[in-house]
């Protein structure tokens, strides 16, 4: 999985691609974290999931990891583009009312 | 299992590194596909066998090693999927299963591995015996197109 970032408009968007699961969650955590520590200006963090092709429920665990990071900074964070499948999983999850998709 | 009544048959034994997940999830895939999957059901089973598989990394050998089984039979229109360890077992599986229940709250664990099997999967099953291990019986169900009306 790799995890990168750019800021557009003010908006920090963190771009995630492949697959995020127990054995990728970790470094994607500590990539995000970073990004999102060195921004604390900007106006809202969007995760982008176009480029996820498989996501488990060690997915809902990272996003709402960031969530509450994020939060405590006082910035909303946001969901975009998840493919079909994490979009089951994330509506299952309820995620959405905390994390809304962009 | 009967594996003699089954068409097909597939066991995979392997350790519970966090690297052989993916390849657990796309070996069952494969196994399925002369079921011909809609992509949605081959989501459904992968994201299935993920959560199993991530039980016994996690939760039965918490982080250290210990063999995972898989196995798989195809009976007709039907696969039929366990997922066994040889772990430290549930100690309450009943509460287990409810949705967002996790031991691991700190470890940003959702709680929402059983849930997902269990909405992903038409037939769902889980027993354990503390200090022996777990056993997940999953059944998912590939309904073939109705070819005329």
């Amino acid at each position: 999985m790799t995890v990168s970032g750019n800021i557009q408009g003010g908006a920090l968007k963190i771009t995630l691609c492949g697959e995020l699961d127990e054995c990728s969650s970790s470094s994607a955590r500590q990539v995000s974290d970073r990004l999102i520590e060195n921004s604390p200006q900007v106006s809202k963090v969007v995760f982008n999931l176009a480029g996820v092709k498989f996501m488990d429920s060690t997915g809902i665990g990272f996003l709402i990891g960031r969530y509450k990071k994020a939060s405590r900074m006082g910035i909303p964070v946001f969901i975009e583009n998840p493919d079909f499948a994490a979009d089951k999983i994330l509506n299952l999850s309820g995620i959405y009312s905390l994390i809304p998709k962009a | 299992m009967g594996t003699n009544m089954a068409n097909n048959y597939l066991k995979l034994q392997f350790l519970s590194l966090p690297e052989n997940q993916a390849f657990a999830r796309d070996a069952v895939a494969a196994f399925c596909l002369p079921l011909n999957p809609t992509l949605s059901q081959l989501s459904d089973v992968k994201t299935a066998v993920s959560e199993a598989v991530t039980n016994c990394t996690v939760h039965a050998y918490r982080g250290g090693r210990g063999m995972v089984t898989v196995e798989c039979s195809v009976n007709g229109d039907m696969l039929h999927i366990t997922v066994s360890d040889n772990g430290v077992g549930i100690a309450d599986v009943e509460k287990a299963v409810q949705p967002f229940f996790t031991t691991l709250p700190s470890d940003e664990r959702s709680g929402m591995g059983f849930t997902i099997m269990q909405t992903f999967m038409d037939e769902f099953s889980v027993s354990s015996n503390q200090g022996e291990g777990t056993r997940v019986d999953m059944t998912k169900r590939f309904l073939s197109e109705v070819e005329n009306a």
